[in-house]
């Protein structure tokens, strides 16, 4: 048997883990065999709900100060949540 | 609908604050689509070859304007794209964005082949900019239909103005609210330079044509657009969601919201926006939701303190 990683990103609109997802990235180390993500736009109402699905948490953001005089200057989404699951399969 | 002198109207202007583009549907003649792919089809290989170590003689019947040169000095006739840029609703538009006769910065073919599986990551081309809210825009072109799925440029309305590196967003594979074109043949987008955006595949039997050039102003965009109706709808800053909202104004309009601007993130954009309205129509003292009255009336009170 042999181990692969799937990962998942998850924005949120806030930096709390049951806040609604606005953004999302599925990779599949399991070039498919295994189950992917749900359809739906997003695929998780909420981080939380992910986490209700099986899927593991590996990240969450920090929250660090901007620096001064970007404080209010919007740029990439600030709330990235990583979380990842492990899948056996038999070896090739 | 532009004003009767071609011109964006103030609404159409709030719009592009709030999208970071307008869309124009059908607005090249059919006729001068065709002509438009020939050439294009002449130009796009002189294009690529530029990349390589030999810098090929000019595509036959179009001569390829320089970087830094007024737009009016390039593709002379008999050029269909030059004869695309100046159609009067196409001059109207860039005049409103950009001033007359703005600067030639760069162009391209963008070719997607029938069958084409390639994806761009999302990105943003302005890769070096400014933090002033002066822009460039960026004119794509589709002369032909593109149909759902057939490789129309994907894009996510209200990205323009955060501050990213261009590749920074290639992570993000989908967003809410994000949009892939699809149109009729002669529709164009105009798009803010900061816009996020990346190609997509093209599984069709049919092939996907787009133009795209970028243009700089060579005046201050202060009310370059037809301003007839702006009395009407500019706002002080005495225009708050939780205080006194006029029935129609710039600030209202600017309040729109994208699928992804949720939570209390989104009043950043919200600054942006008001910062760059201030910088269009030349009015400091524009505002919504008093986000930048508020600071700027404290911060003049500690100066008058001195230094703390």
């Amino acid at each position: 048997m042999t181990v692969r990683q799937q990962v998942l990103y998850l924005w949120l609109s806030e930096s709390a883990l049951d806040s609604e997802v606005i953004a999302w990235a599925f990779h599949d180390g399991t070039q498919g065999r295994q189950g992917g993500i749900p359809d739906g736009d997003p695929p998780y109402k909420t981080g939380l709900a992910a986490l209700e699905e099986g899927w593991l948490l590996l990240q969450s953001p920090q929250i660090t100060p901007p620096p001064p005089g970007r404080e209010f200057d919007p740029g990439y989404l600030p709330y990235e949540f990583v979380f990842e699951r492990h899948w056996e399969l038999p070896a090739a | 609908m532009p004003a009767a002198d071609h011109r964006l109207t103030t609404r159409e202007m709030a719009d592009f604050v709030v999208d970071g583009y307008l869309r124009f549907e059908g607005i090249v003649p059919e006729a001068l689509n065709q002509r438009t792919v020939d050439e294009m089809r002449r130009l796009m290989p002189v294009k690529l070859a530029r990349f390589g170590p030999d810098v090929p003689a000019e595509a036959e019947g179009a001569a390829q304007p320089r970087t830094g040169t007024p737009l009016s000095d390039g593709y002379p006739p008999p050029s269909a794209i030059g004869e695309m840029l100046r159609l009067p609703a196409i001059r109207g538009i860039l005049e409103s964005l950009v001033g007359p006769d703005p600067v030639f910065d760069h162009d391209f073919v963008h070719f997607v082949h029938a069958g084409s599986g390639f994806r761009q990551l999302l990105h943003v081309d302005a890769i070096i900019d400014s933090t002033d809210p002066s822009f460039d825009v960026q004119l794509f072109y589709f002369p032909n239909e593109v149909r759902a799925g057939e490789g129309g440029t994907r894009f996510v309305p209200g990205t323009h103005l955060r501050r990213v590196r261009a590749e920074g967003v290639s992570r993000y594979h989908r967003i809410r609210g994000e949009q892939q074109f699809t149109g009729p043949a002669g529709t164009v987008l105009v798009a803010h330079h900061g816009l996020w955006h990346a190609g997509q595949p093209n599984p069709s039997e049919h092939e996907r044509w787009m133009y795209k050039i970028r243009l700089n102003p060579r005046v201050p965009q202060v009310k370059l657009w037809n301003t007839s109706d702006l009395d009407a709808l500019q706002n002080d800053a005495s225009d708050h969601v939780f205080a006194t909202v006029p029935a129609d104004s710039v600030g209202r309009r600017l309040r729109r919201r994208h699928d992804w601007q949720r939570g209390h993130e989104e009043r950043y954009d919200l600054r942006q926006r008001a910062l760059l309205w201030r910088y269009l129509s030349g009015d400091t003292a524009f505002d919504v939701d008093y986000y930048l009255t508020r600071v700027e009336q404290r911060g003049a009170l500690v100066e008058e303190v001195g230094s703390v």
